[in-house]
């Protein structure tokens, strides 16, 4: 057996069927580490499917805080044989694979090179309950009682968490502790060897939170003072809406009169959705709409009308595997240039790209203030893996006295004194004019809101020139948003470098990895993290001041790339490709490999005997 | 292009309770076609909100796409407006009312706007009963793209071209009833002394109400043998009732003595009077609704008036239990949680 432990360095894959109640146990394990103070990075690789197909849980545990997806697995706890063979053929060489050996295992599942573990499962639920669905339920809590036992994961904390969780339902407080006493004691009881993969306790967390993007941006809307949310179920974007509407009942609901101080709509369908979100805006509320890549397709016409009108609108885009219906369960960064260009005609749109959850909720509140402020759609850019995993993040944060950014809208008092009120004159010089809400003054400020050409006045007309003094407007008010916008983060190294790396969204965390572990082989490359469309000068100049530039993303088309080369004039050979593809988050080792391709040098030898883990899901 | 209308106003013009006069309720000048049809309904319109009293800034006026839609920009100038894309006036409508629902809306629509590329939406706003006052000016074809058939020109009617559809059409009024509408009525744009009471009672009433309106189209569907030509609609009208309406500041001056009327009180406390022409039909009730529809339509005849109402509904805002105050009233203090909540929420996720 192995001698070298290894501490806090590993991966766990739960091999479940979907729908049968495995997440949460699989939940509890991750949030267990968390609070064993060690980083750890959990990942479900879910089928669009209900009720019976596979369905995996991945938990990477790193000391060193790499928190992106790592490939190769460590341990392997199979409930699924569908998925058996696959899970078997996947694992390292000195990798443990954790089974139900109520019955033996066939003969096509042994493996010399890897260590097997049996836990009678479905005896012991056989033995233990009497009710079918209790059987399927604890047999989950069970295999978390066994890794506790099998790795040192801290019985204690476990038991709290269940605690904690049924809290109200006190009833079944003591059987889950006992089905957690069961998987453990059974490992105890039957082997006393110790695994080479074991957790050591840490503080390495300190104030961080465990917490999902969906939620954080419901968050952020509530915070932001949205009172209207408008949509149309789409995954992965649903849990965003479901969110909010659980923090609005908690928090909206005017303690005097029980009524709602806000309005949730399930719209027939995502034009209607952003429909909604446009009107309540335009009237002066503050709305949203939650979709991913399909959704965003069908909200085209909406965006290209609320650019050009000037009407504010948030839209938050939990971007998924495409094109069409694609791989709807499966993460990708693949609606960039959807969303940055929406629309027919001349069109752009801003977009805000958190990476944590902590900036899905500062990002989704300032994009209340944003579109106000520069009166045009803001699309927050989140993915399927930052909005349904859970990721260590920074605390939730707010300044003491969030004050709304309501931007240049005129009051009764402000039409009063002014001369002729012209809904698109440029009286600033930064292109941004100013609006009225209907019903501000009975007799000032009223003008036409329409997607066709106008004057500085707001009225019809098809000359060329006032057209094109308008489309000039907007392009000045593009360079105006540019200083509103998230700024791009640099992440600095000792040793300056020619070579740069440019990646946005959740590229970041295996990007990261991948910087330190290329440094340790001498090559050194400066980071920038992109935060938002459209780019500004600190973009343009951290790009002149590299010779090479690697552009890492989740599509196939290397979408960011194009959007810098055309919106900046890049020379494209100046920007590499490093692009992954199969719905799965990117992996260090991935862009590690296709880096040092580039470079001609070895990559790092540790790390490229991992076998391939690639997932099928059909 | 479109142009402004002079100020001048001349002194001894009638003003309404609230000093308004009727030019206050006009908009910039039509560029729609002499004779159109949609223009005798922005006429209407001007009227019926001159009559209400209503002020300017306190409704909102949205449209789609199309000819008909374009109208809003010839009425009400003192009222903001929103022209949106084409179908889909009404989840912009829907924002609007939820942001502020102390304005009345008025939704504008052409029947192709409604009845082909907004069916989705419009379908949806009657079952949310979002309170709007929804004026679709039908006239059976396409009129800003030139003359094609729209899903509501009749069966067998002809184009300007000569063509014969070939299709059913949609009865917007039938399936405004069928789908729950509170407010169902149709009227005919040259038939200014039922339109306007119809568009005062659909003002006045709580929730969704529609006013489907034959509009015919001068320039492409008012040829012989078109089903929505000034000709045919006046030679085949069948009226339901004429109309009376008070509203609740007013005295209640009207006779209804005779047996054969009918009062409907409305939420608001106005009046609606309606004297009936048709028989063996109650406004009141679904079934006899459509039953009238359809028996008129069989014989050819354009039923028009109140079709149908129902006063007891609740409207989007009762449904969501929304809070009295606008939405878009709403200030930090009630919105925004505090920073200890953020605090405690953070806790809850370690
Ligand atoms: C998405 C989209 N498709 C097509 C059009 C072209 N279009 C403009 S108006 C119109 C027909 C309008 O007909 P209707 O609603 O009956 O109004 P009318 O002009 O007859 O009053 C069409 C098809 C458009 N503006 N947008
Ligand atoms: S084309 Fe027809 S609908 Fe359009 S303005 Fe002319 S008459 Fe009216």
């Amino acid at each position: 057996m192995q001698t070298h432990p290894v501490i806090n360095d590993f991966v766990v894959r739960f091999a479940n069927v979907n729908g049968t109640g495995s997440a949460s146990a699989n939940n509890m394990f991750a949030k267990a580490i968390f609070r064993m103070g060690i980083p750890v990075t959990p990942k479900n690789i879910f089928p669009s499917n209900i009720q019976g197909l596979p369905t995996w849980y991945e938990v990477r545990v790193s000391d060193k805080g790499y928190l992106g997806r790592r490939e190769g697995v460590d341990i392997m706890i199979c409930v699924n044989p569908q998925s058996m063979k696959a899970d078997i053929a996947g694992l390292k060489s000195g990798s443990y694979f954790v089974y139900d050996n109520t019955k033996p295992l066939h003969k096509e599942f042994i493996r010399e090179d890897i260590n097997y573990i049996g836990i009678p499962l479905t005896e012991i639920t056989l033995r233990e309950y009497t009710d079918p669905r209790q059987r399927m339920l604890f047999k989950n809590i069970i295999y978390v009682g066994a890794m506790s036992a099998l790795i040192n994961l801290d019985m204690d904390i476990l038991k709290q968490i269940i605690s904690e969780q049924f809290q109200g339902k006190e009833k079944l407080i003591a059987p889950n502790h006992h089905a957690l006493e069961l998987g453990s004691q059974y490992v105890k009881e039957h082997y006393s060897f110790p695994l080479k993969f074991k957790l050591e306790r840490r503080d390495l967390l300190k104030d961080k939170i465990l917490f999902e993007g969906n939620a954080a941006c419901a968050l952020g809307a509530v915070f932001g003072g949205a009172t209207v949310a408008a949509w149309y179920p789409i995954t992965p974007s649903t849990s965003v809406v479901d969110a909010f509407s659980e923090y609005a009942e908690k928090f909206r609901v005017d303690p005097e009169s029980g009524k709602n101080n806000y309005a949730i709509v399930q719209a027939e369908d995502e034009l209607s959705a952003i429909g909604m979100v446009i009107g309540a805006m335009w009237n002066g509320a503050r709305a949203f709409t939650a979709t991913s890549g399909p959704g965003v397709s069908l909200m085209q016409e909406f965006l290209g009308l609320a650019y050009f009108a000037e009407v504010p609108a948030v839209l938050i885009d939990v971007q998924r595997t495409g094109p069409s219906t694609g791989m709807p369960t499966r993460t990708q960064q693949s609606d960039i240039l959807c969303a940055a260009y929406a629309s027919h005609g001349d069109t752009k749109h801003v977009l805000v790209i958190p990476s944590t959850p902590s900036e899905c909720f500062e990002f989704t509140r300032q994009a209340f203030d944003l579109a106000d402020q520069l009166q045009t759609p803001i699309i927050v850019m989140s993915d399927l893996d930052l909005g349904m995993n859970d990721h260590i993040s920074d605390p939730l944060a707010i300044n003491e006295d969030i004050k709304f950014k309501r931007g240049k809208v005129l009051t009764a008092e402000e039409l009063e004194n002014m001369d002729r009120f012209g809904r698109y004159l440029d009286s600033d010089k930064d292109g941004i004019c100013y609006r009225t809400i209907p019903g501000t003054h009975p007799t000032r400020g009223m003008y036409f809101t329409r997607g066709s050409s106008r004057d500085e006045y707001a009225i019809y007309t098809e000359d060329g020139a006032a057209y094109k003094r308008n489309m000039d407007r907007l392009n000045k008010k593009w360079e105006t948003i540019k200083s509103y916008v998230p700024q791009p983060e640099f992440y600095q190294n000792e040793q300056t470098s020619d070579l740069g790396v440019i990646f946005y969204g959740t590229s970041v965390y295996s990007a990261l990895e991948a910087k330190d572990d290329l440094a340790s082989q001498g090559i050194h490359m400066d980071a920038m993290r992109i935060r938002s469309f459209p780019f500004n000068e600190e973009v343009s100049d951290f790009i002149s001041a590299h010779r090479k530039i690697f552009v890492i993303e989740q599509n196939r088309d290397a979408q960011m790339r194009s959007l810098l080369i055309n919106e900046m004039d890049i020379n494209p050979d100046k920007l590499i490709r490093v692009l992954n593809y199969d719905g799965l988050p990117i992996t260090a080792h991935h862009i590690e490999s296709i880096i040092s391709k580039h470079l001609d040098v070895q990559p790092n030898a540790s790390k490229s005997n991992l076998e391939s883990t690639s997932i099928s899901a059909s | 292009m479109s142009f402004q209308r002079p100020n001048f106003r001349h002194p001894e013009l009638p003003v309404n309770e609230l000093g308004y006069r009727k030019k206050d309720y006009e908009g910039s000048l039509s560029t729609l076609c002499a004779g159109c049809g949609h223009d005798s309904i922005g006429g209407a319109l001007i009227q019926a909100c001159f009559e209400l009293n209503i002020e300017p800034h306190k409704l909102a006026k949205l449209s789609g796409i199309g000819c008909s839609s374009k109208t809003p920009a010839y009425f009400l100038g003192n009222s903001h407006g929103f022209n949106s894309v084409h179908g889909r006036m009404p989840s912009v409508a829907t924002g609007a009312n939820l942001a502020n629902r102390d304005l009345m809306y008025l939704g504008v629509s052409g029947d192709d706007d409604t009845a082909s590329i907004g069916m989705g939406q419009f379908v949806h706003l009657i079952r949310r009963n979002l309170n709007i006052t929804y004026i679709v000016m039908n006239n059976g074809c396409y009129g800003l793209t030139k003359g094609q058939d729209s899903a509501t020109a009749d069966k067998g009617s002809k184009s300007k071209a000569g063509s014969v559809n070939e299709f059913q059409n949609i009865d917007l009024p039938g399936l405004a009833i069928e789908l729950g509408a509170g407010f169902v009525a149709r009227s005919f744009s040259g038939d200014k002394t039922q339109l306007i009471p119809l568009i005062k009672a659909a003002m006045a009433h709580p929730g969704f109400a529609l006013i489907d309106v034959i509009s015919p189209c001068v320039t492409f569907n008012n040829n012989v043998g078109s089903t929505k030509s000034y000709d045919y609609v006046r030679e085949h009208i069948d009226a339901t009732s004429t109309i009376d309406f008070t509203p609740p500041a007013e005295e209640i001056t009207a006779q209804y003595a005779d047996g054969s009327s009918l009062q409907l009180a409305m939420h608001d406390g106005s009046l609606l009077h309606l004297r009936k022409i048709q028989t063996g039909w109650d406004p009141t009730k679904k079934d006899s609704a459509v039953r009238a529809l359809h028996e008129a339509y069989a014989k050819a005849e354009i039923l028009t008036g109140l079709i149908y109402i129902d006063e007891n509904q609740e409207d989007l805002h009762a449904l969501l239990n929304t809070t009295e105050t606008p939405l878009n009233k709403l200030q930090e203090k009630e919105l925004v949680p505090n920073s200890s909540v953020l605090n405690d929420l953070n806790a809850s996720f370690r």
